[in-house]
């Protein structure tokens, strides 16, 4: 077997030709600016398209521009490939899983990595109609590609060329961190921003860091046939997560022959003899593999760098990104931001949503606050691990008593029919209301499941409703239900128990 | 059927429970080093002694000496031996001592008591030492100049430890402290059986944590309603057994509880009933499992390794805690942690014994029950894997829960403890006996 190339570019082929063309075509010219703009959108994912569309909608004069590619990481080097990426694993994975269904498993099951990557790459050439250059210009957005800065409080310069605005909002997102590891860089490393371009699977991988990307990621390459090793510096994967939630996907990874290295830091990389040797060390164990390719920036950074926002009166921090009050409004007045380069919680739709709140407030003066959205998010693992509102522990902190409604997926008849019986509906409510402070979803569906929480949350729909409302059966989404059901239980009792007596008691 | 078990199905509640406390009692007899009075963590070749199950020793001398098992001469003797051994034990903190700060390492020598295995600075096992060394200076209160040394001894080795310090810069008590790295960079997170540990922490005159120290750690608490139970969530079982072993925690409160209208012994009773009906429902489908077969908790378990273990395709996780309802769970069960929950659920308690030992006589021998089985990788249906040996832990639970469900002695020894009544209220434990003002005697 040839050594593993670790210098990873674009393949050239027809889907990459035809995304190229929808997210940064080479003859794309920019248009000639209007005198001033109601909005200017710096940074194109999906924030920015977001909020060009709810502005163009409103009917407005909108800039966007964009350094790279339009669509930002989810469509390009985030969310889209990975997921894409994540089902072909999982295909696998429960092909070699078959004999626990009563199927047989297929003889020799042999990974075509090159038809996994060519798949994740026509999903997303797919996907990037909807974020192309003349999709939004033919909406009426002025697009320009190119270099950014601001010139002043109400100026940019886009390759040099002024555009003056009304308002403007900031959202370029943000980029992997590399962490300081010695001869990490002399010895390459994929991020995510190169490793969905892989047509060799890497035989050996190691992935630093257990966030929601670094696990996502270490197990879809098990599944795919790599030996993986994944380090990470924590007692447990997961750190915001609930500790039963981080456990049940520690026993996942072991079960999936994930090598598993916590409480560990890489301390050194070495190349010998075209050898790459990574160098750990946990607590007073010192160790060393053998690697092919190593997996690392699952952390992130704002992009915030380059953008002369000192000249604009922006405040920013290089690792908290740009700051903003409660209305997403910056220290510029005129300036807004939205998006992972502002926001705590770096997902797709929150920046979207985020982006719709800039558009209103910065065009409409509306006052529509950022902490009052609800906001789910879900770790697409198998098992996949979602959540949404108040953590127990933040309850806790702040005061506000909390029980929990636990309904293990083993007692959902969906979920034993499926044979995907680990992890947990969890509610959590405030103790003596029906009133739903938060949740966690461990199952093999919880991302499809924490959405019917999160339209509770918002519609203010206690335990005492859900509880009422008939899921088809068999679903795996009963069990909210049946957690509803346990907390009406507890109510009914009491009162029961308590007329009861009283009758009895004539 | 084993004759052995054919004689034990025979007995009343009483004697059965008499025979299996005796035996547990004598895991102790066998198992110390007479010269320092440390005791092997298992009955296995070459086992290093852990000091909590010096903890357990020292707390089953009385109730040896009560029953009638043991002379009260040579139970003061055993107990003198180590504390004099732990009073001069080398505390530098160095990689080969015993001990830093007051605390001890988890693991010892046998001969020497020089730190084995790299083992960490144990927090936890050093409050389950100190429990047991308290228990035995509330029994041995007899004016004798051995007796007089043994409370003097205990109270000097009290006292010298530097709860404070275990804090480290965060908010709850460290796990543990290595020489090598310092303190392991985890806390106490989620209820567990630190209870003792928090309630030593908070009574000591010397170094005693802050009050918010526990707080902080009540604040990881989660409380949950699972299979219509409402309790403290915790999976183990003996996180539900070992701080109740040495504190009466029926119907005292701390500000947790108050706001549940709850205890801690209402709560471990939950946690009966909760494993009781995981094993009913039996998700993974295990051989053994049912109303009458429970019990996952800390212990010994089959491994993948081993070879004479018939499986393939689960995973067996050797010595491991295993939980309710989250795992993990290989099949294996710990008969010491049904045993040991005597006191909260005794007739759920009783009837799983007797129908273990009927099924799997292989899960006891002399009189005492392995640390754990599993039915489903043995040699064959009826032939369980069983765990080799015995554990101090396991015999040492068990021990003091039989005791405090027939006689309650350890607990009304402890509640004399002014160190262990004023680290409760320190902790915000209020209301049951706390109210009724120290007991008489009380040191």
């Amino acid at each position: 077997m040839s050594p593993f190339d670790a210098t990873v570019t674009t393949p050239k082929d027809a889907y990459e030709d035809k995304r190229l063309a929808d997210v940064h075509p080479q003859a794309w010219a920019n248009p000639t600016p209007a005198d001033r703009y109601a909005l200017i959108i710096v940074g194109a994912g999906s924030a920015g398209i977001a909020a060009a569309e709810l502005a163009i909608a409103m009917g407005v004069k909108v800039a966007m521009s964009e350094r790279h590619l339009i669509g930002g990481t989810c469509l390009n080097t985030g969310c889209v490939p990975s997921k894409a990426l994540i089902r072909t694993a999982r295909l696998y994975a429960e092909m070699r899983d078959g004999a626990r269904y009563g199927a047989k498993v297929p003889g020799n099951i042999e990974v075509d990595f090159a038809a996994v990557m060519e798949r994740v790459r026509r999903i997303r050439c797919h996907l990037s109609g909807r974020s192309s250059v003349r999709r939004l210009a033919a909406l009426g957005v002025d697009v320009f590609f190119g270099n950014v800065r601001f010139a002043g409080p109400d100026t940019l310069l886009v390759n040099e060329q002024k555009l003056h605005f009304a308002k403007a909002m900031i959202a370029t997102g943000t980029r992997p961190h590399v962490p300081s590891i010695p001869g990490l860089r002399e010895a390459g490393f994929l991020t995510n921003a190169n490793v969905f371009n892989l047509t060799e699977l890497p035989r050996r991988l190691l992935v630093i860091g257990g966030g929601p990307v670094g696990c996502e990621l270490a197990q879809a390459f098990r599944h795919l046939g790599a030996n993986v090793t994944i380090v990470q510096d924590k007692p447990l994967f997961l750190e915001r997560e609930e500790r039963d939630a981080a456990q049940i996907l520690s026993d996942a990874f072991a079960r999936d022959g994930l090598e598993v290295r916590l409480n560990t830091q890489v301390t050194g990389v070495r190349v010998e003899n075209g050898r790459k040797l990574v160098d750990l060390v946990s607590a007073d164990y010192r160790s060393t593999i053998q690697v092919d390719a190593i997996l690392t920036g699952v952390g992130r950074v704002p992009n915030v760098q380059g953008l002369d926002l000192e000249a604009a009166g922006v405040n920013y921090d290089a690792v908290k990104g740009i700051a903003v009050d409660d209305f997403l409004c910056t220290s510029n007045p005129r300036i807004y931001a939205a998006g992972d380069v502002c926001l705590e919680e770096q997902y797709t739709d929150t920046a979207a949503a985020s982006a719709r709140i800039v558009v209103h407030n910065a065009l409409m003066r509306g006052r529509k606050r950022f902490s009052k959205l609800v906001i789910p998010w879900c770790t697409y693992t198998d098992p996949e691990i979602s959540h949404v509102g108040m953590y127990v522990r933040e309850a806790n902190r702040q005061g506000i008593p909390v029980k929990t409604f636990t309904v293990p997926m083993h007692q959902v008849d969906r979920a034993v029919t499926d044979s995907e019986e680990i992890g947990f509906v969890k509610i959590h409510i405030r103790d003596g209301t029906d009133t739903i402070l938060g949740a966690t979803i461990v199952a093999r569906h919880a991302g499809e499941m924490i959405n019917e929480i999160t339209l509770a949350m918002v519609a203010g729909i206690g335990l005492r409703t859900l509880a009422k409302v008939i899921h088809a059966y068999p679903t795996q989404a009963e069990a909210i239900r049946e957690a509803a059901k346990a907390y009406v239980r507890t109510r009914v009792t009491q009162r029961l128990r308590a007329r009861l007596q009283r009758w009895l008691a004539r | 059927m084993a004759p052995q078990m054919a004689q034990l199905g025979a007995l009343t509640d009483e004697v059965l429970l008499d025979r299996l406390q005796r035996a547990a009692f004598d895991y102790f007899v066998q198992n110390v080093n007479p010269r320092n009075g440390l005791v092997a963590d298992t009955s296995r070749d070459n086992s290093p002694v852990s000091i909590a199950v010096v903890g357990f020793a020292l707390s089953s001398y009385p109730v040896a000496v009560k029953r009638g098992w043991m002379e009260r001469a040579e139970a003061v003797r055993r107990s003198l031996a180590a504390l004099r051994f732990f009073r001069d034990s080398d505390q530098s903190g160095s990689p080969t001592a015993t001990g830093f700060k007051g605390f001890y390492y988890h693991f010892l020598d046998i001969r020497t008591g020089a730190r084995v295995w790299q083992s960490e600075l144990s927090m936890i096992d050093t409050a389950l030492l100190i429990a047991g060394v308290l228990t035995a200076s509330l029994y041995f209160t007899a004016d004798t100049p051995d007796e007089a040394e043994l409370r003097e001894l205990a109270d000097v080795l009290y006292r010298r430890i530097d709860w404070c310090w275990a804090q480290g810069d965060g908010g709850t008590i460290k796990q543990g402290w290595k020489p090598e790295g310092g303190f392991l960079h985890y806390g106490w997170e989620g209820y567990s059986e630190a209870i003792v540990l928090y309630v030593l922490a908070l009574g000591s005159p010397t170094h005693p944590i802050q009050g918010d120290c526990y707080t902080a750690w009540t604040a990881t608490y989660q409380w949950e309603n699972l299979y219509d139970h409402d309790y403290l969530y915790a999976g183990p079982l003996f996180v539900h057994q070992f701080s109740h072993a040495w504190i009466d925690l029926r119907g005292i409160r701390d500000s947790f509880m108050r706001e549940k209208g709850f205890d801690y012994f209402e709560n471990s009773r939950s946690a009966v009933a909760i494993q009781r009906r995981y094993t009913q429902l039996n998700p993974h489908e295990f051989a053994g499992y049912d109303e009458n077969g429970w019990g996952l908790s800390a212990g010994d378990g089959p491994t993948d390794e081993q070879l004479d273990v018939c499986n393939e395709e689960r995973r067996l996780f050797g010595y491991a805690a295993r939980g309710v309802p989250y795992g993990p769970d290989d099949g294996t069960l710990s008969p010491p942690a049904v045993l040991a929950s005597l006191p909260f659920a005794p007739e759920s308690v009783l009837e799983a014994m007797r129908n273990l030992l009927l099924r799997y006589p292989q899960i006891i021998a002399d009189d005492r029950l392995c640390s754990g089985f599993n039915p489903g990788v043995g040699a064959s249906d009826e032939q369980p894997w069983v765990s080799a040996g015995h554990y101090g832990l396991d015999q040492g639970i068990v021990l003091m829960m039989i005791e405090n469900h027939r006689s309650e002695f350890i607990w009304q020894l402890t509640r004399g403890c002014r160190y262990l009544s004023e680290g409760l209220r320190r902790a915000g434990f209020e209301g049951g006996w706390l109210w009724q003002g120290p007991a008489e005697g009380t040191r």
